[in-house]
């Protein structure tokens, strides 16, 4: 019986494994072109490491480059990581109806791999998510995202000038393909980012605030005020689009 | 390494863990207040509106241009419906054109 079981369990993680590929391969340009900022940013090679092993979240490490950067204190980086990374919260409450009940052991330490990339892999699977599958679509995930890192500081110097400039884009270009499917569907969408994005514009360019606290602030602004204008539509209209 | 960068590593995990850990240990089927949870529905959506504006106009701070090409690459690949790997490749592509050419 418990034999089965393991049985089950590997396999059940080898799909996880498989299924992990895709955020893998997509992990790759983005983990390198982090490794190679990192670089030039001023992070030794260990410290590059170091914090795509303990931090995981692309977005946040990102913009903590570009934070320390502009010479920003560790309070305001950790407390921007915090808002940008707090979305997570929503996935994993999303997660957790849909894995297979374990001990909380073994959830608290999958739970670390959540990502928005690992959390899109998970939620469109059919059916329940096992904890080999959690296992298996975090260890491709993390592994790329942690050895390309690596492999960023190490070579990414030696790419051509014009490559390693384009690939500044890699970051937002990823953040645009992961905005648009919803985009397209939804208008709803369409509003909070351009909403987002305007607030933040301003604040930024208008010199209102340093980059970090922006970002904050016009997400903050945007969902609470999108999320006002549903209810009051829900109330007075009697109206609710969303989905 | 320098322990200022090692402290503020440590700080990012911990942040960037516990949002991610605590649903699986405070829900058992228990729901937030629903304005809560729309609020936290819409986040994703802003966030990422705001960590591409304005930046992706501004990768290069002497040529808009450049920003407004990889923008259009990046917004054209994914509205033709490539998945994420291929705009990401596409948009780098179209930059590494545009240095090549211009």
């Amino acid at each position: 019986m418990s034999e089965f079981a393991i049985e089950k369990e590997s396999s059940e993680f080898k799909k996880g494994l498989q299924a992990g590929i895709s955020i893998g391969i997509g992990y790759f340009p983005i983990a390198l072109t982090f490794g190679l900022l990192a670089k030039t940013t001023g992070l030794s090679i260990y410290e590059s490491v170091l914090m795509s092993m303990i931090v995981f979240a692309g977005a946040s490490q990102y913009i903590s480059l570009s934070l320390i950067a502009y010479g920003t204190g560790i309070f305001e980086i950790v407390l921007t990581t915090f808002i940008v990374n707090i979305r997570h919260f929503l996935m994993s409450t999303t997660l957790n109806e849909k894995c297979e009940d374990d001990t909380l052991g073994n959830k608290m330490v999958y739970s670390f791999g959540i990502t928005d990339e690992t959390f899109s892999v998970v939620a469109t699977k059919e059916g329940t998510a096992s904890t080999g599958f959690m296992y298996g679509v975090n260890l491709l995930a993390y592994s790329s995202w942690v050895i390309f890192t690596g492999v960023g500081h190490l070579i990414g110097a030696s790419l051509p000038q014009t490559l390693q400039e384009s690939m500044g884009i890699a970051l937002y270009a990823m953040f645009v393909g992961l905005l648009v499917p919803s985009l397209k569907k939804s208008g709803k969408v369409v509003f909070l980012a351009a909403l987002a994005a305007i607030f933040n514009s301003i604040f930024t360019l208008g010199g209102m605030m340093a980059q970090g606290w922006s970002i904050v602030a016009s997400t903050i602004l945007s969902a609470v005020l999108m999320e006002m204008i549903e209810m009051v539509k829900a109330k007075h209209w009697g109206v609710n689009d969303e989905k | 390494m320098k322990s200022e960068i090692v402290w503020m590593i440590i700080g990012m995990g911990l942040v960037t863990y516990i949002p991610r850990m605590l649903p699986f240990v405070l829900f058992k089927g228990k729901e937030l207040p629903p304005f809560i949870q729309g609020v936290l529905k819409n986040v994703p959506y802003a966030t990422l509106g705001a960590l591409i504006f304005p930046a992706i106009l501004l990768l290069q701070k002497d040529d808009i241009w450049y920003g407004i090409a990889g923008a259009a690459a990046a917004f054209a690949a994914a509205f033709l419906g490539a998945n994420v790997i291929i705009v990401v490749l596409g948009s780098i592509t179209v930059l590494a054109l545009y240095s090549y050419f211009l």
